[in-house]
């Protein structure tokens, strides 16, 4: 069994070495689709980064009365805190608030004198909440309206803001599934082009099947080396695509910080570069494997 | 040992290849079947290695039906059978000697074996010299020795041989025919298709006569008479 093996091996090896010239059209094409394949890892954790950003930005914020005691905007924090659909909750003192306000309009002399002639802290506290998703806004904003707190709340600013949140969710949630629609049918072409290229790689190897049938191989032992060459471009064809994204993410990473507002792609790839690699290599010796298995097929008929 | 028991092969209404053959091969028999192009002599040879199925009758190796031998388990008949081609069919990628070699190789043989083997029967057919060269680096006659070097070394109880001299000038042509009637004195069953007057009138062995696909004549010491 052992030596049975060992030939498939050896044979496939060097047939991947005598047939250079169809194992670099080969490659190249098995390159192109890694490189395709690396470039959608990259785009999606740019677009959900982006995404996530964006997200971020959107909150609810509500307002105090300035007579609410602080232990019940507390406890409504607290009770905030425990649904699931809450990321986060943030407390703004009405000191707070005032100094913010203050912060913000300090070159306005005219709001900074009103303030002084007031004499008294007209703003009240807030909580700024974040929740999971922009879809659950509205429920967050319900519950609070509903709550027993509600006669110490000046205003939910969900209400005025209702409808710019729903249009950014419904373009985030589009955003999300345009970008996996695309990187769908993108790796669709890609695995059909890597698909093509090794059958063809195969088909000029059709008579040397029949030949080898009709000496009395069996159809494993014909099959086998053809697999071997299928995981070599593989695994070749990683490595070079890695090779590849090294130079490419380096130029690439800063610029496209810049304009997504990061990650940088390059420090992402270094460190994912394991990961990366192995997704690599499993979609590009999946792919040649199988791609084999099935071309070879078709010509041991006889 | 080999029997066609009333086969036919019709490929369409208008194409019939060979119609309602039957005759029976011995052990250690030398056979020249002899007909036109396109009188059925590489059909009959197709029917025996299973390559093609008749649409009717039944061929016998061994006293089995070659034809209901599942298509996985074919490997198993072939190297029993050792096949030389008219367009020699060596694999372009390998060696003369790797060409050899790969059919023992096929056939679960050990690296010692081969190791033995192959340099014995490419010296057989005088080509020891040239066991690294690959195909194309060969003449016609020199691939037509590899192709018998690669039919005989897994001492087959048949050779056959469809039109094996088609390709090769006079003097090689005599090579090849002392070649495998060498081999048939070593009690190798030999059959060999040709169209090849002078081959078959110089065996003086059996000849099987094919016109329109069917048999016209079975002669044992037969010439070529068309």
């Amino acid at each position: 069994m052992m030596i049975y093996f060992k030939r498939i091996f050896k044979i496939g090896i060097i047939n991947f070495w005598r047939n250079r010239w169809i194992t670099l059209a080969t490659v190249m094409v098995m390159v192109l689709m890694l490189f395709v394949t690396g470039s959608l890892v990259f785009s999606s954790v740019l677009l959900s980064s982006s995404i996530d950003r964006i997200e971020k930005k959107v909150d609810i914020s509500v307002y105090f009365t300035t007579h609410a005691a602080e232990k019940d905007i507390v406890a409504l924090q607290d009770e905030l805190n425990k649904f699931p659909q809450v990321e986060s909750v943030e407390y703004i003192s009405r000191e707070q608030a005032l100094e913010n306000f203050k912060l913000r309009h300090t070159n306005n002399a005219l709001i900074t004198q009103s303030l002084e002639e007031l004499g008294e802290n007209p703003l009240g506290a807030s909580l700024n909440v974040q929740a999971q998703n922009p879809e659950q806004y509205e429920s967050i904003a319900k519950f609070l309206g509903a709550s027993s707190y509600s006669g110490v709340i000046d205003k939910i600013n969900y209400f005025q803001n209702k409808l710019v949140i729903e249009r950014l969710s419904n373009i985030l949630v589009s955003a999300r599934a345009i970008g996996w629609g695309a990187a769908l049918v993108l790796a669709g072409i890609v695995v059909l082009v890597a698909f093509n290229t090794i059958r063809m790689a195969i088909f000029t190897s059709r008579e040397e099947i029949h030949i080898m049938r009709l000496v009395g191989a069996e159809n494993n032992y014909i099959r086998g080396p053809f697999v071997i060459v299928g995981v070599l471009y593989g695994i070749v064809s990683a490595v070079i695509t890695m090779v590849f994204f090294y130079p490419l993410t380096l130029w690439l990473g800063p610029k496209a910080e810049g304009f997504f507002g990061g990650p940088n792609l390059f420090h992402y790839f270094i460190g994912n570069f394991f990961q990366i690699f192995l997704l690599l290599l499993a979609v590009g010796v999946a792919l040649g494997a199988i791609s084999s298995i099935i071309a070879v097929r078709k010509h041991l008929t006889i | 040992m080999i029997v066609f028991d009333h086969v036919s092969k019709v490929y369409s209404p208008t194409s019939t290849a060979v119609e309602d053959v039957t005759f029976r091969i011995e052990s250690k028999e030398f056979i020249s079947i002899v007909g036109h192009s396109g009188a059925g002599k590489s059909t009959l040879l197709k029917l025996l290695l299973a390559e093609d199925t008749p649409s009717e009758g039944k061929v016998f190796f061994e006293d089995v039906d070659v034809h209901a031998i599942p298509k996985a388990d074919l490997a198993v008949l072939r190297r029993k059978i050792g096949t030389v081609f008219q367009d020699f069919k060596l694999l372009p990628s390998k060696t003369a000697f790797e060409n050899v070699a790969f059919a023992m190789e096929a056939a679960g043989a050990t690296d010692e074996d081969i190791e033995t083997d192959v340099p014995q029967v490419l010296e057989l057919v005088g080509l020891i010299d040239k066991a690294h060269h690959f195909p194309h680096e060969l003449s016609g006659g020199e691939k037509q020795r590899v192709s018998i070097a690669r039919a005989i070394v897994n001492r087959p109880d048949v050779i056959i041989a469809d039109e094996p001299t088609g390709n090769l000038d006079p003097v090689n042509t005599y090579e090849i025919i002392e070649l495998l009637k060498k081999i048939n004195s070593f009690d190798t069953t030999v059959i060999v298709a040709t169209h090849n007057k002078d081959i078959v009138n110089g065996l003086e062995r059996r000849v099987i006569t094919l016109e329109g696909g069917k048999i016209t004549r079975d002669a044992k010491k037969g010439k070529y008479i068309l």
